[in-house]
């Protein structure tokens, strides 16, 4: 496959939160149309890497880059990154209580729309547009008109995360753990959704603990982080690999070298 | 940025001071004052009376110190009780109101141009101490419907008045409701008769103008049996240094199966982020459900005033009667509002909801009060109550006094609050899915409000969402 134009470029990235220094030089290459997972122990820092790059203030960022199509992404607020094509599924989605699912995501799109200079929909149209996300996606409408995350199973919320993935239609999708909490079956169902939503213009980056959802999404590239450092880079089979060994053996090469 | 911090909020927009000739009466409080008010709004001996019986009971009275409030003393002799905008004495038609007058209010988006006016709506227009224009009055006389200034009522309706004024709030009731009978000015009287559903929602904007004047309107709206009225008052005044004091009354009684709701949308000067200037707005609103099967509903939307005193309440003593109270009270830079409802249950199955949404941002401090009664008589009642308050920032404050008192075993009382904070977390999702850091604010607070958004007439709930963001604008860092 001939390699596409890079999207994302994240040189030497070292951040901090409340003053610990959690990631500590992550270099990462993402192309147009690619599928990256990054994998590694609790602490090692890949949550805070996937909150980094959608701005989440909490995180300092002491030093590196971070490029999105050429242009510097760590100087863009959070809703100039996700208007740009940006989209992080969370790890723990939050409740908005009385808002509806549905209104929420209209005004998102909208938001995101404007952004392009596209006229905005009204809830006669957006209800049209998003009959058709749904059906492609084949899921149905019981979601939509309930507050956004309120009441929501661990499963839902997760859910909900790749149904806004589909709507939003971002072009870097960012999945941070969103296989953790979920049941075989909803892991299939939300694995399924994501490669439908796969295109040669879309790219993700995937961070998960556990090798099970890459037995259902199979990506083009994996890495490894430990202690805030990228120490393995390969592709699906490493997935395999760390699944049979662990992480230790990693962890340890990472201390040595 | 990191963290949520209070910064320079939007300033207000309501701040402008119209430049028109007053006559403003010379400060200070006497019975000769009250005699000068009385004269001026030509009134019969017997309103006059009942000021002065009014004022002799204020003198007795000492302000209450037990609101969770914090101010200065208010000096009641340095106060204007009451100021008018100069025109000719008797108006016609709004041909002879003055042109700035009418442009004020257009200002302030309220139309009382014949040809501007929202359709649907009949506007009351209180400007400092007197009623200016009043619309609609002569469509609503088809239906019977009485909609008038309250100086007017008294002199052509002085058999309503009479008969209603005071009943539900005896001019002894408190402090400021004695100030308020005996130096009232003007408000708005209703009245619908038997069986009528009132065809337009009515509307009493009230602006302060004058400075080093107090507001004091009363107001007395009185629905007969079987009929339904849907009422708003909307209010503001200009950005100054000092306080003035506003201390109104409103009445409401419902008959046997009448209905009423009473909207509010308070905007009054808040006072800047120091503090300084601001509405004391010291009011006390109470309804009465006299008769079978009545219902009184409050909704209430409290986003301006340095300090809000108030506390729309429900006497049900109507078998069956229905009180509701639905509230969001938004208090930010240095307001501080003491807010709530009383809900005396007297009659059989009577019913009552409280629906209570605080909001405090900055170094605002945001109380809630309230009281639940049920008398020995009031077999079979219920009420609901939900408090929830909302935190932005860390330097301001959420406080409930719910005070419950049941004196009938049949009772069944329902209590719900809880207390949450507007998280980063939760901000940053909205903007991570592509909202500005205010429409994510505006999107949360709303969601939050919701319940009592839903009570508001249409036309005025949209305004009241937009009103709530203007508010928080810029109180999220």
């Amino acid at each position: 496959m001939a390699k596409g134009k890079v999207m994302l470029e994240v040189n030497g990235l070292r951040v901090a939160v409340a003053g610990n220094e959690i990631l500590k030089g992550v270099d990462l290459t993402i192309r147009v149309g690619e599928v990256h997972a990054i994998m590694g122990p609790n602490g090692s820092g890949k949550s805070t890497l996937a909150q980094v790059l959608a701005g989440h203030p909490a995180y300092e960022v002491r030093a590196g880059t971070a490029k999105y199509d050429g242009k510097d992404l760590l100087d863009l607020k959070p809703e100039e990154r996700a208007r740009a094509g940006v989209f992080l599924a969370f790890q723990y989605p939050v409740e908005i209580r009385g808002i509806t699912n549905s209104y929420f995501l209209r005004s998102a799109l909208n938001a995101l729309r404007r952004e392009r200079g596209e006229a905005e929909l009204d809830p006669m149209d957006f209800l049209q547009f998003l009959e058709g996300k749904l059906k492609a996606i084949g899921w149905d409408d019981s979601m939509m008109n309930r507050p956004v995350n309120e009441g929501f199973s661990g499963g839902e919320k997760k859910r909900n995360e790749i149904l806004q993935l589909a709507v939003l239609e971002p072009r870097l999708a960012i999945l941070d753990e969103t296989d953790s909490g979920l049941d075989i079956d909803a892991l299939k169902t939300v694995a399924e959704t994501v490669n439908k939503l796969r295109n040669p213009n879309r790219s993700f980056l995937i961070v998960t603990h556990y090798q099970r959802l890459l037995n259902y999404i199979t990506p083009d590239v994996v890495h490894v982080l430990a202690d805030g450092r990228m120490v393995k880079s390969g592709g699906p089979e490493l997935a395999h690999e760390l699944e049979a060994k662990g992480y230790d053996w990693l962890r340890d090469a990472a201390m040595v070298s | 940025m990191t963290g949520i911090e209070a910064h320079v909020q939007q300033p207000y927009k309501y701040g402008f001071v119209t430049d028109i000739e007053s006559e403003v009466v010379p400060a200070g409080l006497s019975e000769d004052v009250i005699r000068l008010i009385s004269a001026k709004k030509d009134e019969p001996e017997w309103m006059l009376e009942w000021r002065l019986k009014a004022y002799r009971n204020w003198l007795k009275m000492s302000e209450p110190h037990w609101p969770n409030v914090k101010y200065g003393p208010i000096d009641y002799q340095a106060i204007s009780y009451y100021a008018a905008p100069k025109q000719k004495p008797k108006l016609d038609s709004l041909d002879q109101v003055d042109p700035k007058l009418i442009q004020t209010f257009e200002k302030l988006g309220i139309a009382i141009e014949e040809q501007k006016r929202l359709t649907g709506v009949a506007v009351d227009a209180v400007f400092d101490s007197v009623s200016v224009a009043t619309t609609f009055q002569a469509e609503l006389a088809k239906f019977g419907v009485i909609f008038k200034p309250i100086s007017q009522a008294i002199r052509e309706h002085p058999e309503l008045v009479q008969k209603y004024l005071s009943t539900v709030v005896p001019i002894n009731d408190n402090f400021f409701a004695a100030l308020n009978s005996a130096v009232f000015t003007d408000g708005s009287f209703v009245y619908v008769p038997k069986g009528v559903r009132c065809p337009l929602e009515l509307s009493t904007y009230f602006r302060i103008n004058a400075s080093s004047t107090g507001q004091f309107e009363r107001t007395l709206i009185i629905a007969d049996e079987g009929s339904y009225v849907s009422y708003l008052e909307g209010c503001s005044a200009p950005m100054r240094d000092e306080h003035q004091l506003h201390a109104a009354v409103v009445e409401l009684v419902a008959l046997d199966r009448a209905t009423i709701k009473y909207s509010t949308i308070q905007n009054w000067y808040p006072g800047d982020e120091e503090g300084r200037g601001g509405i004391y707005n010291f009011v006390t609103k109470r309804g009465k459900c006299a008769g079978v099967n009545s219902k009184i509903s409050w909704t209430q939307v409290e986003t301006g005033s340095a300090i809000t005193w108030k506390y729309p309440g429900c006497i049900l003593q109507g078998d069956n009667s229905i009180g509701e109270f639905y509230s969001v009270a938004v208090t930010s830079h240095k307001q501080q509002a003491d807010t709530g409802t009383k809900m005396i249950h007297l009659g059989k199955n009577t019913r009552s909801t409280i629906v209570s949404k605080g909001i405090s941002a900055g170094r605002g401090q945001n109380t809630y009060r309230g009281l639940v009664k049920i008398m020995k008589g009031a077999e079979g009642a219920r009420n609901y109550s939900q408090c929830d308050s909302m935190l932005i920032g860390d330097k301001c404050g959420a406080h409930t006094f719910p005070y419950i008192d049941v004196r009938n075993s049949t009772a069944i009382m329902e209590h719900e609050a809880s207390t949450s904070k507007i998280g980063e977390d939760q901000i940053f999702y909205l903007r991570q899915r592509g909202l500005s850091s205010e429409d994510a604010v505006s999107m949360i607070v709303n969601g939050f409000c919701k319940e009592v958004f839903k009570e508001l007439p249409m036309e005025f709930a949209v305004e009241a969402t937009r009103l709530l963001g203007i508010s928080l604008e810029g109180s999220v860092g």
